[in-house]
């Protein structure tokens, strides 16, 4: 936050248009679908540059890698030149178990993220569109599901489904039934607000269908703040999963990074001090959960411009006594006025 | 009053429906639970009979005792007196007396550390928000990190750190093994001393939320008219901080008790895996891999009742709270 003009060219690569930059005081107002794109700021860049990196290792990744099941004989070795992450009791290279487990935890992350949006997407904007008696089913529903303490709850279903049919399909639709519930309630209460509006009014009275309605009137509207949920549910499913693998109740045959976390464990990694073993893993997986809250602290600022403009005021305020610094160095040196940001500091009091 | 009957009635519904749920799940998926569990049983030593099995089948189905309408309602008979089966990996001990030595534990140390995160992040929050534009605002996106840090991860860390390589906490259990348990100071002492450790990782973990959700509340509330016309008044800082501010500030902080409740629980019985903590977390994973169905059932029954009765005082507190909660309802 400390640079006034974020985005140059390495950072331009990042899904963001470089027309994209902070407005400058009194410039052009952003319009339209610009309106629901972030503002680039250096956090952001910063979680997109952490979440396309991991992206990017667990894609490429176990291309460069070798095989990570391989079995040596130099089993618990401290990081070297020829296993730059050391290796495991069994002497299987920790790098490459982790780039493999990385795409899992992302690959089950991703499903379980789509799976509850739609989930909390269909229950909120539906049944709040619908009103009375779905709406108050639906709402029930979600309240109900939202008391429940959702690992535990996964944590029994996963038990009683016995171990061979425990596939990532199974594990993601748990993960998924059991987090849709925060947002659904969200959503109601955002599309109880928004169906109420002329357009919609008006929309619904020229005969439109009610799925058009609520795709092309309602969710336009609601874009932030699904994008931030989905945001969420990914974070939340690749946290849940990782719990479940450590404690042994992940999918079968899957590897991610919990079921890392559980060899090493079980490997006494942590009595023997084999920190390359288990801090890895845990560290991709914070610093993915860093990565996306980082992207959703800028979607946060689209749906609550009061946390927006305490940014740019901020900013003002920076610049203005910046300048003031300058004014004062510049008058004590009988020199010109600072000429780069000098329209700007006509109007630092707004 | 319609407030609190309203609160009251859902939290009866959700109640039905956690029993619905512990009496579907078993039934609806595949894997026949009863068998395993009896066949466990045998090799413990134990006397599978009629009784037994039916028992058993009541609580997970696949029995032939009748329709399912009258399963359904002898299971909530059953429920209704405390009667929840057999434990196989604790035989011949009753599930419910499992679950009753190891709920104190559960309840002292999640309890005692989400109150703590609670109090300490709303605080640190209200300060951060407070006085925006500082370097501890800038701190505020560091707590990310911490939030999206696994429970059990960092657990595994601060054991590595401060009980291996300082040597500081023992690395496991509840308690010193050679000491019995019992009221005195000795043994308070070491259950503290071993607590310390699973406590400072959920209150790690669980603090960043409630700064930030702290932290957002109060810089809304810095714009709202009211705290201008204080400070027009010539209240002093300390006085708007804490009579203005904070408390319309934290008032979401206290309706989201339900939600980051959820997720305390859920972390700390995974975290109470990494330290072999002798509470319900510990039990219900113990019960998972032994296939032990009955206390697997019985724990979570009691984990969902102890969220479900602390978001029924929290909301009813918070309808005394904020009365504009009552009246809208």
């Amino acid at each position: 936050m400390t640079n006034p003009k974020p985005v140059s060219g390495p950072q331009a690569d990042t899904a963001e248009p470089p027309a994209e930059t902070a407005p400058r005081d009194g410039g052009p107002v952003r319009s339209g679908w610009r309106m629901l794109l972030p503002t680039m700021t250096p956090w952001l860049a910063l979680g997109l540059v952490l979440i396309g990196g991991i992206t990017l290792f667990g894609l490429i990744g176990p291309h460069l890698v070798g095989d990570p099941g391989q079995i040596r004989d130099q089993g618990l070795t401290g990081p070297s030149a020829e296993f730059p992450l050391g290796t495991t009791q069994t002497g299987q290279d920790v790098l490459a178990q982790l780039a493999h487990a990385t795409r899992g935890s992302l690959q089950i992350g991703f499903i379980v993220g789509v799976l509850a949006t739609a989930l909390s997407a269909f229950f909120g904007i539906y049944g709040a569109y619908r009103g009375r008696f779905i709406d108050e089913a639906f709402s029930l529903l979600s309240n109900v599901f939202l008391v429940i303490p959702g690992l535990p709850l996964v944590i029994v279903i996963s038990g009683f489904v016995p171990r061979e049919s425990r596939g990532l399909w199974t594990i993601a639709l748990v993960l998924a039934l059991t987090s849709w519930a925060a947002s659904a309630r969200v959503l109601r209460a955002q599309t109880l607000s928004v169906r109420n509006r002329d357009y919609v009014a008006a929309a619904q009275v020229s005969g439109e269908r009610p799925w058009r309605v609520i795709t092309v009137e309602i969710l336009p509207n609601l874009l932030p703040v699904i994008a931030s949920q989905f945001v969420f549910a990914v974070i939340a499913a690749i946290l849940g999963e990782a719990g479940l693998a450590f404690i042994g109740l992940g999918a079968s045959n899957s590897s991610t990074l919990g079921t890392m976390l559980f060899y090493a464990q079980n490997g006494f990694a942590l009595p023997l001090g084999a920190w390359w073993w288990f801090v890895p893993p845990g560290l991709i997986i914070a610093l993915i959960g860093m990565g996306l809250s980082l992207v959703n602290f800028s979607i946060d600022e689209i749906i609550n411009p009061k946390l927006k403009n305490l940014r740019l005021h901020r900013k003002r305020a920076r610049r203005a006594a910046r300048l003031e610094r300058e004014l004062a160095r510049a008058s004590r040196r009988s020199g010109q006025a600072p000429d780069t940001d000098a329209p700007a500091a006509e109007e630092p009091t707004r | 009053m319609s407030y609190f009957l309203r609160k009251l009635g859902f939290y009866a519904v959700a109640l039905w429906a956690a029993l619905t749920l512990n009496f579907a799940i078993p039934r609806m998926l595949p894997g026949n639970p009863v068998d395993i569990l009896l066949a466990k049983l045998q090799q413990r030593g134990g006397t599978v009979s009629q009784e037994t099995r039916e028992a058993y089948a009541l609580l997970l189905g696949g029995g032939d005792s009748g329709p399912l309408w009258q399963q359904y309602l002898d299971y909530f008979k059953n429920l209704l007196r405390g009667d929840l089966g057999v434990s196989v990996s604790y035989y011949p001990a009753q599930v419910s007396d499992v679950i009753a030595q190891s709920l104190p534990w559960t309840v002292v140390l999640v309890g005692l550390s989400t109150v703590i995160a609670a109090v300490l992040g709303v605080m640190l929050g209200a300060f951060v928000g407070w006085r925006p534009g500082t370097w501890l605002d800038s701190l505020v996106p560091a707590t990310t990190l911490l939030a999206a840090v696994p429970y059990f991860w960092l657990a595994l860390l601060l054991t590595y750190l401060l009980a291996r390589v300082l040597g500081w906490f023992p690395m496991q259990g509840g308690y010193d093994v050679a000491l019995t348990p019992g009221w005195n100071a000795e043994f308070i002492g070491s259950a503290i001393q071993y607590g310390f450790l699973p406590a400072l990782t959920i209150v790690l973990a669980s603090i960043g939320g409630w700064l930030l959700g702290m932290r957002n509340m109060m810089v809304s509330t810095l714009s709202e008219d009211y705290i201008l016309t204080a400070e027009a008044k010539g209240l002093s800082p300390r006085k708007i901080l804490r009579s203005y501010a904070s408390r319309n500030a934290v008032l979401p902080s206290v309706a989201g008790f339900a939600i980051s409740l959820g997720f305390v629980v859920s972390g700390s019985v995974i975290t109470e895996q990494v330290f072999s903590y002798p509470g319900l977390g510990g039990r219900l994973l113990g019960a998972v891999q032994n296939n032990d169905y009955a206390l697997m059932q019985g724990v979570f029954l009691f984990i969902t009742l102890a969220v479900l009765g602390a978001n029924l005082v929290v909301d009813l507190l918070y309808g005394l709270i904020d009365p504009r909660t009552r009246a809208r309802s």
